[in-house]
């Protein structure tokens, strides 16, 4: 019945292939769509403000902590689990590390040492109760929100806001990575560098990926579709590199999300460990008879999931160069949003974290723009929900079309 | 004479991409049973989701004509209130509710506003008692037997005063027992003026039960036969079925070779710690290297919960004596991921709940039980996967355009053949097989069988639980049966016959 000669190739037209696969990808290029129309009305609304390179940095720097949140989420949403928590935990996190480096006068880098492993410790707590002592991850992590809440507020009772005073942490979420030094071209020459090795690497890792599927004689698109794919990738990359080299250059939390996201994606795609993910998200039955250790594996997406939470803590208090007692308060909400925007199945078992990063790129410039715009923070949760219900009822309808 | 209930005429559906029907007809006499055969993807299934308004008036090309009149069905609740009625293989209880809450789901009996209860429990008692199952309707579904709970679908179905009803493999989950029962069943509601359509693939029951038999292959009715004209043969059937003639369904070995003891178990004594009861009583079994050993006995009987408590216990149940020895060398798993490192693999009756990732292809699920060998570094080799994957379609024949397509979208036997690839790549000393052909059509049951018999000629031990008696009887090199959680007989392929085997199924 299905037609089995694999070496016939395919003489359909290139209209044909672009319609076929704006069909098939259709969720993924929505996401864009939706991204790119968002940019372009808030740098009409803002008379160009939204698109500068100051504004651009800023965005980066702003969506750190979300992205850097979302990409742990969304392996705990693959597994169909959720993390209520991971605000409230980053905002105590933030606030342990502001009281070791003022009260206790502790070097910066220790601090943050020492609070990722607070946060090793909260993901084990959390993933031993799920796992092991069967409590839904729903009921652990409220539980937990109000926790460290509570001990959020507990612990700068006393101080109140503090004011973080050390340069080398307030750095990480507002600093830009030192130029090469002794030159001065008017903007930013490692920045450029950088991107022209990305682009580079893109290339060539696309190019192969590509021959290697020829090799087995697996679909793939045709030259031109593909070529336009690449220049396409190259040029949104350097659009973004020119913007942030023309300014200060690469800010440090976009080379800290830049290694989580990498990290995390090899991990998912490359290793056993992402095997296992998908699998248990898929089946968890099937996962746990197929030999695979199903409680190993969540408890691993929990200390994750807090270990990244204690790390956005730490981006969010550099980026306010302060602890305070209302940091943390809605952060699940962004990060569970971004990865369901970027593509993550509610039903588990699908999702990729570098869409998650375009998700939470969505979420947080309509943050950033709608406050140059200076609308009210109520509408901007209300706009927020209608864009975030939106793109799941379109995922879960494009998906039941698929099936 | 030919006074028809149903004409479906000319009825042609297309998914995007295939044709499922083309041009079927299919007529059904008043008060006859009709059975419908087909291998899997032969479009037997379709033809009834349109028939029952699954797939809507419009969908379609072609007339239903029910009782004289040409129907336009656009949903299931329009064909039900003509009186048409299917049940599905997976059944659509509610397991948390009671029987007489299931039998009148969805047309409650009112009393004004709110729902008389107690007259649906006088009215549910009687539909029980015509589909003869005599258990209190205030039980809990979740408490009966799968054997059970098919009567309570039909008797859901008698409760809306059913004409026509249809039943997708009625007898796939049930034992022979229960089978036999419920086609008891269908012949009395033909004698009381229901109209029956069944699809099976159970040949012996067919050839014993039907008036009128419909082949389907490929989207077209390939024959009607009416079987009191004359004697139709399984045989037939399949020729019908497949096209060509399968002399043997059960293929031979070409040479048995069977070695020392390869799996024992001793006095294994399993307890349900939620149901507070034993399941399993002193079991004894023992398959020898390159040995087919069958397990057979009843649903219920405890053979898929002593694999399971075997196969590293990962429904936690309580093992209170028992030991395994696996080559001589006494062991224990406490988790499936222990037995498969020691070589004993599972491959679930389940295949779509617990057996397979549906939403990832081939590839994943072929390997994903065994990624260890892959690895290289920290990371998957993925060429070496996909050659690997590549393999194994090639050499058990998987249907598909390629290892990249999802598993969901396969048919039943390919799907199965997945699960078993997956396995093969382990390499397992033991394979336990639980029920490997439920539900799968005879070309791909026979191809499944020759596979067996090429695993054991190499060395491999394969435990082979199954509820089809001439399956066990077929394949087995010697075989146990059990009822109510013990061992009660144990036969050698020569001593065996039904006779013996239903006995010792049946003592208890």
């Amino acid at each position: 019945m299905e037609n089995t000669s694999k070496k016939e190739p395919k003489k359909a037209g290139l209209g044909q292939e672009i319609a076929g696969l704006v069909k098939t990808n259709i969720r993924d290029y929505m996401m864009y769509i939706t991204l790119v129309i968002i940019m372009l009305f808030f740098t009409w609304k803002t008379n160009g403000g939204f698109i500068q390179a100051r504004n651009i940095s800023n965005l980066i720097n702003q969506a750190g902590y979300v992205a850097v949140l979302a990409i742990g989420m969304t392996l705990i949403l693959i597994l169909k689990h959720i993390d209520l928590s991971v605000g409230y935990v980053a905002g105590f996190c933030g606030a342990v590390a502001a009281i070791l480096m003022t009260q206790s006068g502790m070097n910066e880098w220790l601090a943050i040492l020492i609070v990722l492993v607070i946060g090793l410790v909260i993901g084990v707590y959390q993933g031993l109760l799920v796992t092991r002592v069967g409590v839904p991850a729903f009921v652990t992590t409220l539980a937990g929100m109000f926790m460290f809440r509570g001990l959020l507020n507990l612990v700068l009772q006393k101080t109140g806001t503090i004011i973080v005073p050390n340069a080398g942490f307030n750095a990480l979420s507002n600093g830009f990575i030192p130029d090469i030094p002794g030159v001065d071209l008017g903007f930013h020459l490692l920045t450029l560098l950088i991107g022209i090795i990305a682009v580079a690497l893109t290339v060539f890792s696309q190019i192969k990926a590509r021959k290697n599927k020829q090799k087995y004689n697996f679909q793939v698109t045709s030259t031109p579709v593909f070529v336009f794919g690449l220049v396409f990738v190259s040029v949104i990359i350097m659009a973004i590199i020119w913007v942030l080299a023309s300014y200060s250059g690469i800010p440090w939390t976009a080379v800290i999300v830049g290694v989580v996201l990498l990290i995390y994606n090899y991990m998912l795609n490359k290793t056993r460990l992402g095997r296992y993910i998908y699998g248990i998200g898929g089946n968890d039955q099937a996962a746990e008879l197929s030999g695979i250790d199903v409680k190993k594996v969540t408890l691993f997406a929990f200390c994750s999931m807090s270990f990244l939470a204690a790390l956005a803590g730490i981006l969010y208090t550099s980026r306010l160069q302060s602890a305070t007692p209302t940091a943390g308060n809605g952060f699940e909400l962004d990060a569970i949003a971004s990865s369901y925007i970027g593509g993550t199945a509610v039903s588990g078992g699908i999702g990729k974290v570098t869409n998650t990063i375009i998700g939470a790129l969505v979420i947080m410039s309509l943050t950033n723009g709608m406050n140059l715009m200076g609308v009210d923070i109520s509408y901007q949760y209300i706009v927020k929900g209608i864009i975030f219900i939106i793109a799941v009822a379109f995922d879960v309808r494009t998906r039941s079309k698929a099936r | 004479m030919s006074d028809y209930i149903l004409e479906m005429r000319n009825i042609t559906k297309e998914f995007p991409g295939v044709k499922a029907l083309d041009n079927v007809n299919f007529k059904v006499k008043r008060g006859e049973i009709h059975c419908l055969v087909g291998e899997n993807g032969a479009g037997k299934s379709t033809l009834m989701k349109v028939l029952s308004g699954v797939y809507h008036y419009g969908t379609y090309s072609g007339d239903i004509v029910y009782n004289g009149d040409v129907q336009q069905f656009k949903s299931i609740a329009d064909s039900e209130e003509k009186g048409i009625a299917i049940i599905y293989q997976e059944l659509a209880l509610i397991p948390e509710l009671s029987i007489y809450e299931n039998i009148y789901f969805g047309h409650e009996i009112m009393d004004g506003r709110s729902i008389d209860w107690n007259k649906t429990i006088v009215k549910a008692t009687e539909v029980l008692k015509k589909v003869r199952l005599d258990v209190d309707p205030s039980m809990k579904i979740k408490n009966l037997g799968v054997g059970n709970q098919q009567l309570v679908e039909i008797a859901k179905a008698l409760s809306k005063d059913v004409k026509l009803l249809i039943l997708d493999e009625p007898t796939a989950s049930l034992n022979e027992d229960d089978s036999k029962n419920l086609l008891k069943l269908i012949k009395e509601l033909k004698e009381q003026g229901v109209t029956c359509i069944m699809i099976s693939h159970k040949l012996r029951e067919i050839t014993a039960i039907a008036d009128t038999i419909t082949v389907l292959r490929d989207g077209a009715t390939i024959c009607s036969m009416d079987t009191s004209e004359r004697t139709i043969t399984e045989a037939e059937i399949i020729k019908h079925m497949v096209g060509r003639e399968i002399d043997n369904i059960y293929p031979k070995r070409e040479k048995k070779n069977i070695g020392d003891v390869c799996l024992e178990i001793k006095n294994w004594t399993v307890e349900d710690p939620v149901k507070g009861k034993e399941i399993l009583h002193n079991v004894n079994l023992n398959v020898r290297k390159g040995e087919i050993v069958g397990l057979q006995g009843l649903m219920g009987a405890g053979r898929t919960e002593f694999a399971l408590s075997v196969f590293g216990n990962p429904t936690g149940y309580k093992i209170t004596s028992g030991e395994i020895i696996l080559d001589g060398e006494k062991v224990s798993f406490n988790k499936p991921k222990d037995a498969i490192k020691k070589g004993v693999a599972y491959v679930s009756e389940d295949r779509k709940g617990n057996g397979l990732v549906l939403i990832q292809d081939i590839k994943y699920n072929v390997s994903v039980a065994n990624l260890e060998e892959l690895q290289e570094g920290i990371a998957i080799n993925e060429n070496e996967e996909i050659n690997m994957a590549n393999g194994y379609k090639d050499s058990i024949n998987i249907k598909a355009p390629s290892i990249m397509q999802k598993v969901g979208n396969l048919s039943g036997g390919n799907q199965q053949k997945v699960q078993l690839a997956k396995w093969l790549f382990v390499k397992p000393k033991v394979l336990i097989l639980d029920e490997p052909t439920r539900g799968i059509d005879v070309g791909a049951k026979y191809e499944i069988y020759s596979l067996m018999n090429k695993l054991v000629e190499q060395g491999m031990s394969i435990i082979m639980i199954s509820s089809e008696l001439p399956e066990v009887l077929g394949m087995s090199d010697r075989l146990y049966v059990m009822s109510s959680g013990t061992i009660t007989g144990e036969l050698s392929s020569e001593d065996a016959d039904e006779n013996k085997v239903m006995a010792m199924a049946i003592n208890s």
